[in-house]
């Protein structure tokens, strides 16, 4: 068994290589349209001006966040129950996109509240919720550069994933009570679940599916350099003992 | 298991265990507040609670990377793995010395330093209560974290990002019951909720502790 | 350009961020691929090497 040890990958490899120039193709015609129909061709709101711009990154980029997160606990359950390689590399390759996902909706909700409600940040449990994924996110991360061993650091990983995910929804009740009576309602009721008129709805879901479309390029392009460093430090460990 | 928890309370006692510092670092922790919020009365009664439970919360971070480390270092904590003792039950053994040399004196301490930030006296009972109930979820929840690192070198600061996040809820909780507590209005709730969590993470971070650290001594 | 009116620095600012946030993801997966897969074609290479 010479090129690669496991069978699955090369499986994955084959396929993901053959996809990826179509997938991120579309998803740089997507994102680029929808990005531009946004900017350029959308009307202003006669509440908030142009900044409702805005949402065409904002609500995509906070969506797939939390979607990121999801696939990266799914994926994770996948290795732990039948230790297939690939998925928990796939998680690995997930977590800096869904990193900088939660950080452009961070920013990018900021920039967007500065003018609307006068402050950067509140401390409103659906923004402060997106501030602790970014730590978990962040954690995640870091746990798995700190484990030598590959396959320890996919067991422990996951198991973070596991245990963070619980009590990420452990805490979106703890926030709740800890700041529901202060603002009702200021939190964002401008994304998509509000009445947006069509004029905005339609390149907005057109930047969600461009950011989806984004993402799965990433994470097929990720998780193939996954693969490939996984067996560049078998190689090499292999070198060290002889 | 009695064995364990005697073996761990006494190593920790003795010279050189860590029992005292914990404690020293929550009075230090409080004391270093009013220097930099400003020694204003009215401001810091108003966040004695938070900084309290901030403090106390900390404090057990601090000293949760001798829950394993020093058992992986000399090679204690593959024999525990290998005796008739369940992981979990080490784990849950492991949790509860940690919070009787940490947590406990925490919660003994806590009336005192209260004093020096003018906690309303409302606020006593529900402070203790807070800490009594909330200071052994950290422990539990620490434990976890303690056993996913316990084989990174220098792992404390990889295991604080990881604990503190999960540390959210029970400071939420903990910190709004003592703080409602010190306004003089109905706490019972935040109260309830924290024991609900303790409750919990009792029940769950073992199995989640013994499963990190099967994973590291394999 | 669109007339942004008085939040041009708001609406400007999120996109420039987001897209140099998307554009150093991009770049950094990028760096990264190349660089695992040079190391890795080294690395076979010295395996075939003297056999």
């Amino acid at each position: 068994m010479s090129i690669w040890e496991y069978a699955n990958p090369r499986k994955f490899m084959a396929t993901s290589g053959a996809l990826l120039p179509w997938i991120s193709g579309l998803a740089a015609v997507v994102l680029s349209v929808s990005l531009i129909w946004g900017f350029f061709f959308t009307p202003d709101d006669y509440r908030q001006g142009s900044t409702v711009k805005i949402i065409y990154l904002h609500v995509p980029a906070a969506i797939m966040a939390t979607s990121v997160w999801f696939m990266m606990l799914v994926t994770s359950l996948i290795w732990i129950i039948r230790r297939h390689h690939v998925s928990v590399l796939a998680a690995k390759a997930a977590a800096p996109i869904g990193m900088v996902f939660t950080l452009i909706g961070l920013y990018t909700g900021a920039v967007w509240g500065q003018p609307m409600w006068g402050t950067w940040w509140e401390w409103d449990p659906r923004l402060t919720a997106f501030l602790i994924l970014f730590l978990f996110y962040l954690g995640y991360m870091a746990l798995w550069e700190a484990v030598d061993n590959p396959d320890a650091a996919a067991d422990l990983t996951s198991v973070l994933c596991l245990v963070g995910t619980v009590f990420a929804v452990i805490s979106r009740y703890a926030l709740l009570f800890w700041n529901q009576g202060l603002h009702q309602g200021a939190s964002l009721s401008l994304d998509a679940e509000e009445n947006v008129a069509d004029v905005f709805a339609y390149p907005l879901w057109t930047a969600i599916a461009g950011f989806f479309l984004l993402f799965l390029a990433l994470v097929l392009y990720r998780t193939r350099t996954e693969i490939r460093a996984r067996r560049l430090k078998a190689l090499i460990q292999r070198e060290r003992m002889a | 298991m009695k064995g364990l928890l005697l073996r761990d309370l006494s190593l920790a006692i003795r010279a050189g265990g860590g029992f005292g510092l914990g404690l020293a670092f929550f009075l230090i922790v409080t004391v270093l507040m009013p220097f930099g919020i400003g020694p204003e009365t009215p401001i810091l009664s108003k966040i004695a609670p938070g900084v309290l439970w901030i403090g106390a919360l900390l404090a057990c971070l601090l000293s949760l990377d001798r829950v394993f480390a020093l058992d992986w270092e000399d090679g204690s904590l593959e024999l525990l793995a290998t005796s008739p003792l369940p992981l979990e039950a080490v784990a849950a053994i492991k949790a509860l010395a940690h919070w009787l040399t940490t947590g406990l004196p925490l919660v003994a301490a806590a009336p005192v330093l209260a004093v020096i930030l003018n906690l309303p006296g409302d606020g006593f009972f529900w402070l203790i209560a807070s800490l009594a109930i909330g200071t052994p979820a950290l422990s539990a929840i620490g434990t976890f974290g303690a056993a996913l690192t316990v084989g990174v070198r220098r792992g404390g600061l990889l295991m604080s990002l990881l604990v503190l996040p999960l540390y959210m809820p029970t400071l939420i909780f903990g910190a709004e019951a003592a703080r409602r507590g010190a306004e003089g209005l109905a706490a019972a709730t935040p109260l309830a909720m924290l024991a609900g969590l303790t409750l919990a993470t009792l029940g769950a971070m073992p199995f989640a502790a013994a499963a990190a650290l099967r994973v590291n001594l394999r | 350009m669109p007339d942004l009116g008085r939040y041009a620095v708001e609406v400007l600012s999120a996109y420039a961020g987001t897209l140099l946030l998307l554009a150093a993801l991009i770049a950094g997966s990028i760096w990264k691929a190349r660089r695992v897969l040079r190391q890795l074609r080294e690395a076979e290479a010295r395996r075939k090497a003297p056999k």
